[in-house]
């Protein structure tokens, strides 16, 4: 176990050290944030000037290893933007992404549990079929599309709800029906066949024969069962909500990361968009590392195979 | 460890073997054959004609559009824009589905949007399936460090913020196809990766290999013409499970300035132009996205019933 523990650390490691690398590549293509911070009557002595503040007056290869060092300390660096902490910035805006994240989690949950138990208790019969359309309807929804379609039936036609925006909870519904719906296929796809695994179980035989009724069955003795392998993935099913988040944020004019990406790619902010890049790239390896630690401890073959392979 | 081929195992008397006898192992066959399941799958799910015939229907569509569309996608006639569908009053018949804030077709524009979503897919899909493939095989065959560097690799294109990577993008170089494309491939190439890989690990220990190697065979050419044939059905079906995924993404990425550029018909550009007219002129934004989703609901049932099928545990039950 220790074998294993081990190896997939180093390995999170290193995929986050390469992460590193392509956030500061793609921060540095995007474009010279001398031209967006100064004017164009600015002079040669200008530019040179602020290009030593910004410390992009030094060659690439040390560039990294500067920012690589400051990563590993903690420190972000200053956005171009707002010259306030880049961290701080971002931190401000990660409160309304986790809300709508959370909220949209919330959502997704409650829609998929319950198709994935109906639809492996009545595998292959037309429930089955309509509650995979249900599900699937999220995953061929554009979420940009749904996000319009939502606020063109709720906001518009009926005018229940707001159409964006924030301030009280009736702004987040549809929002975080936008989101939610996109990932119940996959949650149901696990519960589904978690289910199917447990309903062939013999507890569920011996439930029945002692003559519990069907849905204390179902409901109680297999789902309690069946939810223990869709549990493990839902902190990456959390950081896919988050990242896909952007869109949604975007239709809904929702103050999140995902707005503030968008800002800060216009503005060339680098150390903005960098943070924000290894946040969400840092929480979906940190997600998997658990999955795989979970599974790892859960199942030992996983562990061994691992082990004989290194060996 | 150094670049070569691992040391073959299970290599028992092989002077005793000749020729012939290793032509025929050659010809062996890994045990998935997903074909024959396939066939079996659509002829007992009737249900599954209906998504069948959209695709049919999407494919013929993006195909001969240049023929179909009555009108040009890009025309723009400002004196009839905002004209409503047909059904609805103040629509005319020679605009079916009326027309958006520049006066153009939405019928032909949805019809030349079918074209382009196919091709991006299709180029999407094949490229993605290619790079993918082709490290899968490396990091299978000669494992070591090629396998650590490949996987690793993989771990951390799927870490990458995807719609960050694709605004990059879009400012550095301006949106376009070459953006979505390269998005797509940074976002699929480790999935083509990962199953290639999984299957060379167990198909080279396999004789018809073995043998190869034995016979002198070179890497490449193992890799080429023993390896890839076998796989190549498995990568065909993840590729069936791509498509709607890929259409989305071509979509979302358009919407948010960062796929196609307008004024071409890209079903995600069209859903963005009618944004701010949802409340007016809700048919700009809502018949690409009915398009969309017909088409992508379609692919997803038909893949999830390839899926479910395919996986020995649902089966069993």
């Amino acid at each position: 176990m220790r074998r294993y523990l081990v190896s997939r650390i180093v390995q999170a490691i290193v995929t986050l050290w390469l992460l590193t690398l392509v956030a500061f590549v793609m921060a540095r293509l995007s474009g010279n944030p001398l031209d967006v911070l100064l004017d164009a009557r600015a002079t040669e002595e200008d530019r040179a000037a602020m290009a030593q503040v910004l410390g992009l007056d030094r060659s690439l290869p040390v560039q990294y290893a500067i920012y690589l060092r400051d990563v590993a300390t903690g420190d972000f660096g200053t956005s171009f933007k707002t010259r306030r902490s880049a961290l701080s910035t971002v931190m401000e805006r990660l409160p309304w992404t986790l809300e709508l994240g959370t909220a949209s989690f919330l959502v997704s949950v409650l829609i998929a549990v319950p198709i994935g138990v109906v639809t492996a208790v009545k595998r292959d019969t037309a429930i089955d079929i309509a509650g995979k359309v249900v599900a699937l309807f999220g995953q061929s929804l554009p979420t940009f599309w749904l996000g319009l379609m939502l606020i063109l039936l709720f906001a518009v036609t009926l005018g229940w709800l707001p159409a964006g925006g924030t301030g009280s909870l009736a702004h987040l519904v549809l929002p975080s029906i936008t989101l939610g719906w996109f990932t119940v296929a996959g949650i149901m796809r696990l519960v589904r066949s978690a289910m199917l695994d447990t309903l062939g179980e013999e507890f569920v035989v011996t439930a029945r024969a002692k003559g519990l009724a069907e849905p204390g069955v179902v409901w109680k003795h297999a789902l309690r069962n069946a939810v223990i392998p869709p549990l493990t993935y839902a902190g990456v099913v959390f950081v896919a909500l988050l990242a896909g988040a952007v869109v949604t944020e975007t239709v809904f004019a929702w103050p999140g990361v995902g707005q503030l990406v968008i800002e800060a790619i216009t503005f060339r902010d680098f150390p903005v968009i960098q943070i924000i890049f290894l946040l969400f790239g840092a929480m979906y390896i940190g997600m998997n590392l658990v999955v795989d630690l979970l599974y790892g401890w859960a199942d030992p073959r996983i562990r061994l195979a691992e082990g004989a392979r290194r060996r | 460890m150094s670049l070569s081929a691992p040391p073959p195992t299970g290599t028992p008397a092989m002077s005793s073997i000749d020729a012939r006898t290793l032509g025929a192992a050659s010809e062996f066959r890994a045990p998935t054959r997903p074909r024959g399941q396939l066939i079996e799958l659509f002829r007992r799910r009737k249900i599954l004609t209906v998504p069948l015939l959209v695709l049919a229907a999407f494919v013929a569509v993006g195909l001969s559009a240049p023929y179909l569309a009555p009108l040009s996608p890009t025309e723009t006639a400002l004196g009839m824009k905002l004209t409503p569908p047909a059904w609805l009053d103040g629509g005319v018949n020679e605009r079916p589905l009326g027309t958006d804030q520049l006066g153009r077709d939405i019928a032909s524009r949805i019809i030349h949007g079918a074209r382009l979503s196919l091709l991006t897919t299709l180029a999407g899909i094949v490229l993605s399936g290619a790079v993918g493939t082709a490290l899968g095989l490396l990091a299978g065959y000669y494992g070591a460090w090629v396998d650590a560097v490949v996987m690793r690799v993989a771990d951390m294109t799927l870490a990458v913020h995807i719609y960050i990577l694709a605004i990059v993008l879009a400012v550095v170089w301006g949106p376009g196809l070459k953006n979505v494309l390269l998005v797509t491939v940074f976002l699929l190439w480790s999935r083509y990766a990962r199953q290639a890989r999984a299957e060379v690990l167990s198909l080279k220990e396999r004789e018809f290999v073995v043998a190869a190697r034995a016979l002198g065979v070179s890497a490449p050419r193992i890799m080429v013409r023993h390896l890839l044939p076998n796989i190549l059905a498995s990568l065909i079906v993840l590729s069936t499970l791509q498509v709607g995924f890929v259409i989305v993404l071509e979509a979302t990425l358009s919407f948010l300035g960062a796929g196609i550029p307008p004024p071409n018909p890209s079903w995600g550009v069209m859903v963005a132009d009618g944004r701010a007219l949802i409340a007016s002129a809700w048919w700009v934004s809502t018949l690409p996205g009915l398009a969309i989703l017909l088409v992508v609901l379609s692919v997803n049932l038909v893949g999830d019933a390839i899926r479910d099928s395919l996986d020995p545990r649902l089966r069993r039950l």
